[in-house]
This record gives C-alpha cells, structure tokens and sequence, in this order.
C-alpha cells in the first residue's frame, strides 16, 4: 500500500481537502510512536490502495510547539510515496517559505493551491506552470471547498504515485529559517505571482467594521449566540417531536407485538431497558444534527477567531488568552477534541489552565439532558431562556475557575491570532462537518449507552423480588446511601443514580432515567414533571453541568497533562464546585419561593 | 518619517517594520505570518483602549496584544 501525508499551514482548508477527497470514510488512528491520533483514510488512486494521513497544521520547521514537533516526528520515521502540501492562495507570499522548508525534504512533493475562488476574487494571480518548474514540485490548483480542480488533481497523483517507491527522509535536514528563505519567497512572488497592491475596501473590511465594533462587538456576539439557541428550539422541537412519535408508534405497533413471547423479564429489558433507554437518546439527533450545523457556520464563516479577538481583554484578566475562549466553544461540542486543542499553546502553565476550565463548557452530551429536563418542566417560551442561563453558568465556572488559579498558573505567552476574510460556508460542508460530527456523537453514546442501559436495569430490577426501582432494589440501597450528600442539593434517589452513570457519559443520563422509571419517553417526561419540581430540576442541570464531564474526558486530561495528580485535582475541584454551587441555589432558591 | 512603536499607531496608519526586540518562539510564529523587518504593516483596529490590535500585513490579517505590538518598532509612512 502506498501511503500519502498532507501538509499544510493552518487555516489553508487543509481538513477541508481531506474531508473531500476521502468522503466519510476518514478514520481516527493511533500511531505507533506519536502521542496524538492522527485523521486516515483508504482510497483506491488507479489500481493501488493509498493510505492518506491528514498531519497537524504547522507554520514552521524546525517546530517549537506540539504540532510542528509531531509532524517532525512523522516524517522522520514513516516511509512516504508522496507529500502533498495544501496552501491558501490568498496568502501565498507567506505560505512559500513553509514550503521552501518542505522541499528540502526531497521527498516527492504535490502542491495543492487551495481557495483559488477566493484568490480570484481577491486578484491574486498565480503563474502555476512557472512556480512549479522554479520550484520543481508538480503543483494544481484546487478550490476544496467548492470542489473545483478534483480531476486535474486525481490525474496528477495517479501519474506521481505510479512510478513512486516509498522512502523514508535520511534524519531531517537543517531546516533554513523564513527569514534566511525570504530573498528566494519575494524573487518567486515577484517572477510568478501576480498580487493586488492595495486591498480595495472589501466587504470583509466593512463587516469588521460592524462585527468588530469596539463598543458593539460583545453585544452582537452574544446576541448571535442567543439566536443560534432560539433557531435550535424552534426547528428541532417540532423534529424531535416528530422523532419520538415515530420511536413509540414502532415499540407499539411491530415491536411489542412481536416478543411477545420472550419472558417477561428479557421483554422488560428488551423494551423497557434497551428499547426506550436507547430511543429517548435517539429522539436528541435532530437537536445535535442543528447544533452542529449552526456551529459550522459560526466557524466556517470566519466569526470564531473575531470572537476570539473580541474576547481577548477579557480571557487576559483571567491568565488565558482568545484561543482558550476559542476552546471552550469548541468544548460546547465536544471536551475531548476541545482539550486535544489546547497543543498550540506552548506554556504549560497556560495550557494546564486551560484544560482545567475546558470541561466546564457544556457539551452536547450534556446539552441533551437539559433539552430533556427543560422540555419537562418549563414552558416553550422560558426554555430558551433557561438554556441560555446554563450556558451562562457553564461561562461563569470556567471563567471563574480561571480567576481563581490564575496564579498557580501564572504565564506571560504571547498571543497572535490570525484573522481569515469572511467566508460563505457552502451547504455541502455543512452537512458534511455536521454528518461527521454527529456520528462521532453517536459512536460515543453507543460505545456506552447500551451497556450503560443494561447495568441501570439490572441495578434497578434486582433483587427481582423487589418493585422495580423502588427502595428495596440495589439502586434504590444506593440511592439511599447517598442521601446525605445529595438531599442538601434537591436531588431525589432516582436521579442520584442517573448522575452515577452520568460520570461514564452524559449521554447515558437521559436513557438511565427512561429505565429508572420504566417508562418510555412520553410517558417519563410526564412522571418527572409529577415528581420533580422546578428548583429540583435545575439544581439537578446545574450539577450535571458543572461536576466531571465524562470518562473519556478525564482519560484525556490524563494523557493530555501527562500529570495524575492534576487529573485528580480537575476532578475534585469539578464536584466541590458542583456541590458548592448546587447547595446555594437549591437552599436559597427553596427559600425565597417558600 | 517618524519611528515608533506599532502599539502606537493609529487606525488607517501603516509603518514599516525596523526591529522586532521579541522572544525568540514569538519571533518565529510572526514570520510565519508574514511579519518581518522591511515590510508594511497596516494599524486596522484595536479593541478597547487596552485591548489587542488588529493589522494587516500583505494580504494576512493577524491580532496580536499591545505588549508585544510595544516590542515592534515602525517607522510611520502614511
């Protein structure tokens, strides 16, 4: 098999590429001998299978932070057939001298000139024939993400990887710095590419002017944020109900009738365990389907590093900077990749700052409970609102997590930030983008979910003799074990064990409530409403918000800080602050309503 | 022709770059973005009175904060 690196600069649409080129068949990958995983995909060039490796973006070599030094790593030791190195046109004065570096790899080197729509609007033009024969690397030009050039692309790496043999660089060579390669950047900008003088005032510079406002900026950005969930609620409520219609009309119709007759126990955990635990996590699809797409638009069009420009002066007072801003956003889908993020920063203090208040933003496992509890207990036109005031919560503990121990994380890190021109995301990425990341959701509730299903049944239906759920039951024992701990908080036996399973994932909460009570969705959200008030409820949100995020987070922390007594201090610190947090709202909140 | 600090200038103003007095990581990271002795850089914005800078420089746009625009010397053309 034959195998191909990409490279590239940060924000050249690198992934972008990759994603296009492979489709949905990218997989995450360990590698022998590299600390992170690296994207791979399989795909059949002309008659051989080529194995495609999407390397961390770099802007420079020899690497100073973790991503350069990986790539260093990969290259040193894997045999290669061919590198292909992905470049933004618009910038290509900046993005030779990275490629200069590459080539003195000799390895086998394509080109790729990404964002050649983008080049043209701006007026770059570029001399493909004669920066290639100067430069000696077969080179095409390609727009990712509209998908133009593909097949002048395919031609070209079908025709190098036919006569390729694969190689291995013999030690890397002394890499010339940008500043030693500047003469040989500006002679070939000057013999073969063609760029505008003076930018005219274009339509990015006047919607800085508008989203970059200095007194205005915060407001919109958080006037788009309220949008974004107001736009969530009033198209996924509609789908979701859809959705749990569709579920219980099938459990009803074909499901039921047809084990009928399996024993009553295995019918129980059939239906009542897998069945509803599992569906009532399906019903969440369409809500994390929109999440992901709104997100995608905030990042595609260029928004999230303005955002993070705007942020700065704020994250600095509490020792992190607009990149850490910009990983707790990304923690709003997922901590795990949020907290992998946090390798660009070179301090380890800030990094480990970072990481401690990364798990305080609410995931879209998370997300999911409260959809479920807010539907339950709180009218259509407060839950906006009411999710809003979460997602303020959820800022308030990791910035006030920050404040709190900026000092035992002092640092002085510079920070810079590049700013693209806005970007109109096109439908088809979206999807894609949203496609992948909801089946990474997906695979991780599953990896859990069932077992996870399976135990809150069995816990909550043995010893058989008992009634399901009730006191006598191994849950309800407990549930009751805890008591103490979690009666100051308003937080009743059932969903003590809800929160129990919630450490292994979130997304098990929802489906172990579901089996808790035996009921299916519909029916569940009526019985919680009988239940539990509406203090209860959010007192049960906010420690489900605010104590450890999941398994998997944790197992990050640790291989990310490479430290167990700071994974174990993140933790304790995760449920104090939940529990701190929770006993005052919940005692003060029972007092005032009284 | 006066020299200055980036830091100092003013919105519209664009300088050229004569000495970059910043830690060598730093140093690395803005040639990479096209920041170097020689070439115009363009004052677009800050954020606040305090807050970090917006700047053009080629046809990239980079923010960086003051303490570090204070380290990069221009001499104002424009």
């Amino acid at each position: 098999m034959k195998r191909v690196a990409l490279l590239g600069m940060p924000n050249t649409g690198k992934s972008t590429f990759f994603n296009r080129i492979t489709g949905a068949s990218a997989r995450v990958g360990n590698w022998p001998g590299m600390t992170v995983e690296l994207m791979t995909a399989k795909l059949l060039i002309g008659s051989s299978m080529v194995e495609f490796i999407d390397l961390p973006g770099i802007y420079d070599l020899p690497g100073l932070s973790e991503d350069e030094k990986v790539v260093e790593r990969f290259l040193e030791t894997m045999p290669l057939d061919l590198l292909i190195v992905v470049v933004n046109t618009t910038q290509i004065e900046r993005q030779l001298g990275l490629l200069l570096q590459l080539r003195q790899l000799q390895l086998p080197t394509l080109v790729v000139l990404n964002m050649a729509d983008e080049a043209q609007q701006f007026g770059v033009k570029v001399d493909i024939e004669r920066l290639s024969k100067s430069l000696g690397m077969s080179m095409v030009s390609i727009s990712a993400k509209y998908g133009q050039g593909y097949p002048a692309f395919y031609q070209e790496i079908q025709k190098l990887l036919a006569d390729s043999t694969a190689s291995t660089v013999q030690g890397l060579p002394h890499f010339l710095s940008h500043e030693e390669l500047a003469p040989q950047v500006d002679a070939l900008i000057k013999q073969s590419v063609e760029v505008p003088l003076q930018l005219s005032p274009t339509l990015t510079h006047k919607l800085d002017r508008i989203f970059l406002h200095h007194w205005l900026g915060l407001p919109i950005f958080f006037f788009i944020m309220y949008l974004l969930f107001q736009g969530i609620f009033l198209l996924g409520t509609p789908l979701q109900d859809g959705m749990e219609w569709i579920l219980t009309a099938f459990k009803e119709t074909y499901l039921a009738p047809l084990l009928m007759d399996l024993p009553k126990p295995l019918q129980g955990l059939l239906l009542d365990g897998i069945y509803d635990g599992v569906g009532t996590v399906a019903t969440f699809i369409p809500m994390i389907l929109l999440f992901f797409l709104f997100m995608t638009v905030v990042e595609d069009s260029g928004y999230l590093s303005r955002a993070a420009f705007l942020m700065d002066v704020l994250m600095s007072k509490m020792g992190l900077d607009g990149r850490s801003f910009v990983m707790i956003l990304m923690g709003f889908g997922c901590n795990v990749p949020a907290l992998m993020g946090t390798r660009v920063m070179q301090s380890r203090r800030l990094r480990l700052l970072s990481m401690l208040v990364i798990p305080f933003a609410l995931c879209s496992a998370r997300l999911q409970v409260f959809l479920f509890f807010i539907a339950t207990l709180f009218k259509p036109e407060q839950a906006p609102l009411v999710l809003l005031s979460l997602y303020i919560a959820s800022f308030a503990a990791a910035f006030g997590t920050a404040y709190l121990f900026k000092g035992r994380f002092a640092n002085s890190e510079p920070f810079i930030l590049e700013i693209p021109p806005y970007r109109l995301p096109t439908l088809r990425h979206m999807f894609l983008r949203s496609w992948l990341e909801l089946q990474h959701f997906i695979g991780r509730a599953s990896n859990f979910i069932v077992v996870g299903v399976i135990l809150v049944w069995v816990l909550t239906h043995f010893p058989p003799a008992a009634d399901p759920a009730s006191a006598e039951t191994l849950a309800g024992r407990l549930g009751h074990f805890l008591a103490p701990i979690f009666e100051p908080i308003g937080i009743g036996a059932q969903l003590v064990i809800a929160l129990m399973f919630g450490f292994v994932a979130k997304e098990i909460v929802v489906g172990a409530l579901a089996v808790i009570y035996g009921l299916d969705n519909s029916h569940l959200t009526q019985a919680i409403a009988q239940q539990v008030d509406w203090i209860q409820a959010y007192s049960f949100m906010l420690f489900t918000l605010l104590y450890s995020p999941c398994l998997s987070t944790v197992a990050t922390i640790r291989q990310e800080s490479q430290n167990l007594r700071f994974t174990i201090f993140s933790l304790l610190w995760s449920f104090g602050l939940a529990w701190v947090v929770c006993f005052i709202f919940y005692q003060s909140a029972r007092w005032l309503v009284r | 022709m006066s020299s200055t600090s980036l830091a100092q200038l003013k919105p519209g103003q664009i300088g050229i770059i004569t000495n970059l007095d910043i830690e060598e990581g730093l140093y690395r990271r803005l040639l990479a973005t096209g920041v170097r002795i020689g070439k115009p850089i363009e004052m677009l914005r800050s954020i606040f009175s305090h807050g970090p800078l917006h700047v053009r420089i080629g046809m990239t746009e980079i923010m960086l904060r003051r303490t570090e625009a204070q380290n990069i010397k221009v001499t104002i053309t424009s």
